[in-house]
């Protein structure tokens, strides 16, 4: 079979109401119909998961690994966004 | 997905709620009632319009602020509670409601907000007082919050209380500055804490017996505490905090009480509430018409986002040909 003319999606489970969708890979199919049921027989064989999502990979637009000094930077000098940086007594520290 | 088509209405109840009785999370793409959507939007937007109208109290002191350290630490809280608002605002739309709808139903005054914000910040104290109170008594409510039945608000309140840990320190630490400086500096604290006090209190809503939502919010558990036992968690927490800082709450009737093992305290002035609710407050009309402005001179920004986008959009199509 010749993937060609398939698109590609990325997989988001849901392992248990409650908690977020995760990454957990990437598939190719015709429609999003098809991604779903082919999501569930590659990621949830063993019940893996509550919910799929899946996403056109084209769809998704990521941040460059490459800028990260420049993108993060402004984060590093700012402890005080930090509960810890913080010093109270003894006695109220548990705030 | 299918299988809720030919459900009827009575089952579709019926798992919903045993869903809720076992403890599992309600998803967006869930069969449920209508009361509990429309409850669940009115709680998130009055919890994310309060996020935002707290900005404007704080804002104030941010160029004020008397060292370069505390109007970064100021900033970066400020800008916390932006997020906060962000996480709340998209929350509310996994229900079906549009940001529009709840930005125009607080412009408005349709939806509430806490009554807290309504309050001035006088001194630089007040913004000590803030955050050790105000978001004392919010993280109390939201750490109870991280249990609600929806998914997204739940999930929401984790993210929230991870980011809060560091308001209430930091107002704590103001205090403290404030309590071990000369003697206009512990009245200025002290006076923060007699205007802060009551309306912090407040914040929990009415008490349990007078709450109009209560009692199906506790059924569908999109509330895990009552008002009441949340306030009174606050309050026996507060009060060790206070005598770290050598000061007093403003409240004669304060007291341990042995047999329940928690203090007892006054009652709040609950007609000052309902004033304060309803647009009463002394800042209420302040805080609304500020957003609306904020809203309408930031219209050229968003002009301007779509004209871009509408050049590169064109100049897309044109390589593209
Ligand atoms: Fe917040
Ligand atoms: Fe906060």
């Amino acid at each position: 079979m010749t993937q060609d003319n398939l698109h590609l999606f990325e997989v988001f489970i849901r392992s248990k109401r409650g908690l977020d969708h995760k990454h957990v890979g990437s598939l190719h199919a015709e429609d999003p119909a098809q991604a779903l049921e082919y999501a569930r027989d590659v990621y949830t064989r063993r019940s893996e998961g509550v919910s799929i999502w899946v996403v056109n990979s084209s769809d998704i637009h990521a941040s460059q690994e490459d800028d990260s000094e420049s993108f993060y930077d402004p984060m590093d000098d700012k402890p005080y966004r930090h509960a810890t940086h913080y010093v109270l007594p003894d006695a109220v520290n548990n705030m | 997905m299918s299988d809720s088509k030919a459900m009827t209405e009575a089952e579709l109840i019926e798992r919903f709620q045993s869903r809720i009785d076992d403890e599992q999370k309600i998803e967006p793409k869930d069969w449920m009632p209508e009361g509990y959507r429309k409850n669940l939007i009115r709680q998130i937007s009055q919890h994310a319009h309060s996020e935002v109208i707290g900005m404007q109290p704080e804002g104030n002191w941010i160029t004020r602020a008397p060292t370069l350290r505390r109007k970064a630490i100021l900033l970066a809280k400020v800008q916390d509670e932006g997020g906060h608002g962000l996480y709340l605002y998209s929350a509310a739309e996994t229900l079906g409601v549009s940001r529009e709808e709840l930005i125009a139903a607080l412009q408005s005054g349709e939806a509430k907000y806490a009554s807290i914000f309504n309050y001035p910040t006088l001194t630089w104290a007040d913004i000590g007082a803030i955050g050790w109170l105000v978001d004392g008594a919010a993280i109390v409510n939201q750490v109870s919050l991280q249990r609600t039945s929806y998914g997204p608000y739940a999930r929401g309140m984790v993210r929230i209380c991870k980011e809060e840990s560091f308001h209430q320190r930091q107002g704590y630490e103001i205090m403290l500055a404030l309590s071990r400086g000369n003697e206009a500096q512990r009245a200025m604290a002290q006076d923060s804490i007699n205007r802060f006090w009551w309306p912090s209190l407040m914040m929990f809503g009415p008490h349990d017996a007078e709450s109009a939502h209560s009692g199906q919010s506790m059924k569908w558990k999109i509330k895990r505490q009552s008002n009441d036992e949340l306030r009174q968690k606050f309050v026996d927490q507060t009060v060790k905090q206070v005598e770290v800082l050598d000061m007093t709450l403003p409240d004669p009737d304060l007291k341990w009480n042995e047999g329940r093992g928690h203090y007892d305290f006054g009652e709040i002035d609950w007609e000052e509430f309902k004033r304060s609710m309803s647009g009463g407050g002394p800042c209420s009309r302040q805080r609304v018409a500020h957003h609306v402005k904020a809203h309408e001179e930031g219209a050229w920004v968003r002009e301007a986002l779509r004209a871009y986008q509408k050049k590169q959009k064109s100049q897309a199509d044109k390589a593209a040909a």
